[in-house]
């Protein structure tokens, strides 16, 4: 339909990547943060111990304003197929909007149905029913991550279908194996474990900052920001080796079914055994050559085939027109690489502290950890990126082209939502952002708004709404 | 399979317009509050105006997802075409609805420094402008579009029309009246009576609104004017119009004697009778004037698939949205006991 570098297509490409790149961002901490939730109502239930009832109180004003910049940057995302991808969404619609739809039904009804429980409900339903409001927005967005990850692994590795030849649209053939496709389980593990490690560096810098904070005046952190340092530094020595193994079935797995994909993170023109690994380089598209390359010799077959002796791929191996453009992936995924070897040492580091008594007695390690707050959204966007455009130039991949699935919108249409996007994305979400780091600054204290475990009030309501709802008038009205 | 493919398009259009009309009618009323804002300048009454709707705006938009999300799974044709077709309008709704969804935590973020009036403005203007802009796309669907070969071929302005801009303009002041009558039932004292003078005039401006799209509307296409008077049509539609002026009676007293409930309810049927008077016009095309439902359909195997997990989920959802607004329910005031 349209050539590669139509301006119009490009601006459908950059805006659909501008705004759901922007909107990863808060799902993803909207996952990890309703699981730490539940974790912390959960132990507060089981112990008794204010400190968990304070980390939640501290948490869950951070929850409702992530939360609430994800539904309306999501809800962007749901007409957005249709508006820059009309021929992708009329042609795989049958399969992906079907897979959408089930996301609304299953997990986003939830989240909404328990988030007003969860927020403001504290003292209108039991405990017990209060945890299970928790729970269940925190299941919500694990249904709700399974379900885009099972459409968006089928666009890269479409399993159960058919084509009618009349409309070269896709036809379900087989619905467990579309759901079920290839790379969906490796990416949903992969997805998963990203939004629990950045919201476990999140939670560790700002017990980090409080910590440093209180160390400038001379005093010894709140327990609360101790506890949450503590929690965050487990999930990180735990959790960031176990990302690097799943990270590595992945790659595996896009080594079988997108090998193209594999050669143009990797930077390799030539199909070889005993392949070095490209510690740095700048692929070149035109002269099919990756530039200024620093070579680590056979680790490009060990890390990529688990054997000095094996064969990996090269660029040259695909036609020209069906390369992804390496020299943005091959520097994503070397990002976020990098990143993920930081983390696992920042974890290794925090068990050696703890080992020795002195995990809130290290300075030098706070600072590190509070350095390290973007250091996991950073990484999920690089690995995102890695993905997406390692998929290019396919929406699905082998069949339908991105060129022939845009929408026919004027390019002057483009350009002026385009701006529009970034005008009103930099100022809503930059401002939220803003928000979110300024109420991070307060410190979370022992027993805030000193009211006991046994009454507590809405949480929400009563620190920052001076009008609540008043149950007293509900009946009969 | 003549009949499946038959009757699974018939049973998702039902489906897809109860959906659009739980939409119109939940978020109608958080819209309408987000432009009653403009009239009431005390921030302790905005405050409980907001209180209202706080725990349920999320899953009351969660129905227009549904909506996209369904359009876009078994109607993929209409999606792929409307979308286009209804780009400027759909982005601007989008970004009004950004703007008003993180109102709800921004003002209160802000509170008492001098970005409180942005997030404030931000969320009248942005129920304003997403209530206009649903209004110009349900006009825009109404009047027609340009496809062929099954896809959208005419202009980026192509939507902008007086008929359209009516609509646009009814559907702000429906919405406005929606959130008026809300009010009405759910706050007291000063707040509530204000309500109701503001739901008097919104109503007659609703009511004006109706005719004259109403009157408009045959004019549009001639199918659209037989679809109304010919026999036996015009049995089955003619109470139509009389039901809208008994309810625009019934309206007009409730709010003189101090009912609570009715004017909500009134309104709402109101709502519930445009609705069906659009669909009863647009039948059977889903993308008027050249696509039909059928024409627009994902295959069997898709619909079905889709059907028997709505089938599933949609009780469950129902029980628990219902049961969140009953955890919430009644009469929301200033309360001085939590300072």
């Amino acid at each position: 339909m349209q050539t590669v570098h139509d301006p119009a297509l490009l601006l459908a490409r950059f805006q659909f990547a501008f705004t759901v790149g922007v909107h990863i961002i808060f799902p993803a901490f909207s996952i990890g943060l309703a699981a730490y939730l539940a974790v912390l109502e959960g132990l507060w239930l089981r112990t008794g111990r204010p400190v968990f009832l304070d980390l939640y109180r501290y948490w869950i004003k951070v929850f409702s304003i992530v939360f609430g910049m994800g539904v309306v940057s999501g809800l962007v995302m749901s007409y957005e197929f249709g508006t820059n991808w009309s021929v992708f969404s009329r042609k795989a619609g049958p399969i992906t909007g079907v897979l959408l739809s089930y996301e609304v039904m299953t997990a986003f009804f939830l989240e909404a149905g328990f988030l007003g429980v969860m927020l403001f409900g504290m003292n209108r339903v039991g405990r017990g029913l209060h945890f299970a409001a928790t729970c269940c927005v925190s299941v919500g967005t694990l249904i709700s991550m399974t379900w885009i990850l099972s459409s968006n692994s089928w666009m890269q590795t479409p399993r159960g279908y058919t084509i009618d030849p009349a409309t070269g649209r896709f036809m379900p053939a087989d619905w467990l194996a579309i759901i079920f496709n290839p790379s969906f389980p490796f990416r949903l593990v992969h997805m998963g474990l990203a939004a629990f490690l950045s919201v476990a560096f999140i939670v560790g810098a700002t017990g980090a900052w409080h910590m440093l904070k209180a160390r400038r005046r001379g005093q010894v952190a709140s327990e609360p920001v101790r506890v949450m340092f503590s929690m965050a530094m487990w999930m990180a020595a735990i959790v960031a080796p176990i990302q690097i193994m799943a990270g590595d079935a992945h790659g595996l797995n896009t080594l079988k079914y997108q090998p193209a994909k594999i050669a143009a993170m990797e930077g390799d023109w030539v199909s070889e055994d005993h392949a070095p690994e490209l510690l740095f380089g700048i692929p070149n598209m035109k002269t099919e050559h990756t530039d200024y390359a620093v070579r680590l010799p056979l680790a490009g077959s060990l890390i990529l085939t688990h054997s000095v002796n094996g064969r990996v791929p090269g660029m040259k191996d695909f036609p020209r027109d069906q390369r992804p453009p390496s020299y943005v992936i091959f520097f994503t995924f070397r990002i976020m690489v990098a990143l993920g070897m930081l983390m696992v040492a920042v974890g290794l580091w925090s068990l050696w502290l703890r080992h020795r008594g002195k995990l809130y007695e290290t300075p030098l390690f706070h600072r590190v950890a509070l350095c390290m707050a973007p250091a996991g959204f950073l990484a999920l966007l690089c690995g995102w990126i890695t993905t997406e455009v390692g998929r290019q130039p396919w929406t699905v991949y082998g069949l339908l082209r991105t060129s022939d699935s845009v929408a026919p919108n004027a390019l002057s249409s483009m350009a002026v939502s385009m701006t529009a996007f970034v005008v009103v994305y930099v100022l809503v979400f930059g401002s939220g952002i803003g928000m979110l780091v300024r109420l991070l600054g307060h410190t979370p204290h022992t027993g805030e708004h000193g009211t006991s475990p046994d009454h507590a009030p809405d949480i929400l309501a009563a620190r920052s709404h001076p009008a609540v709802v008043d149950p007293t008038h509900g009946e009969g009205a | 399979m003549m009949d499946v493919s038959y009757w699974l398009p018939v049973i998702w259009a039902v489906i897809l317009v109860a959906a659009i009309s739980i939409y119109v009618i939940l978020d109608g009323f958080d819209l309408g509050i987000g432009m009653l804002f403009a009239l009431e300048r005390d921030r302790g009454r905005r405050d409980v105006m907001i209180n209202t709707i706080a725990p349920v705006w999320d899953g009351n938009e969660t129905w227009m997802v549904l909506g996209g999300a369904v359009l876009y799974g078994v109607f993929p044709g209409a999606y792929a075409t409307l979308l286009p077709a209804f780009y400027m309008p759909v982005v601007v709704m989008l970004l009004a609805l950004i703007f008003r969804g993180v109102a709800f935590e921004f003002r209160i973020l802000t509170r008492d420094t001098p970005r409180e009036r942005l997030w404030e403005g931000g969320f009248m203007a942005g129920s304003a402008i997403a209530a206009f802009c649903q209004g110009v796309i349900l006009g825009g669907v109404v009047q027609g579009i340009r496809v062929v070969d099954g896809a959208f071929a005419g202009g980026a302005l192509d939507w902008l029309t007086p008929f359209s801009i009516l609509c646009g303009v009814a559907v702000m002041c429906g919405y406005a009246l929606l959130g008026a009558t809300w009010l009405v039932w759910r706050t007291t004292g000063g707040l509530e009576a204000a309500c109701r003078r503001w739901a008097g005039w919104l109503a007659i401006g609703l009511f004006m609104g109706i005719v004259a799209v109403r009157a408009w509307t045959p004019l549009l296409h001639a199918p659209y004017l037989r679809r109304w008077t010919d026999w036996p049509n015009i049995a089955l539609v003619a109470p139509v119009p009389v039901l809208v002026v008994v309810l625009g009676i019934v309206l007009a007293r409730s709010l003189r004697r101090g009912q609570t409930r009715v004017p909500f309810a009134c309104a709402l049927g109101w709502f519930g009778l445009c609705l069906s008077g659009l669909g009863i016009t647009v039948w059977p095309y889903a993308v008027p004037p050249g696509l039909t439902l059928w024409d627009v359909s994902s295959p069997p195997s898709s619909q079905f698939f889709q059907l028997v997990g709505t089938a599933i989920m949609m009780p469950i959802i129902l029980t628990y949205t219902i049961h969140s607004y009953r955890v919430f329910r009644g009469k929301v005031t200033q309360s001085d006991g939590y300072h």
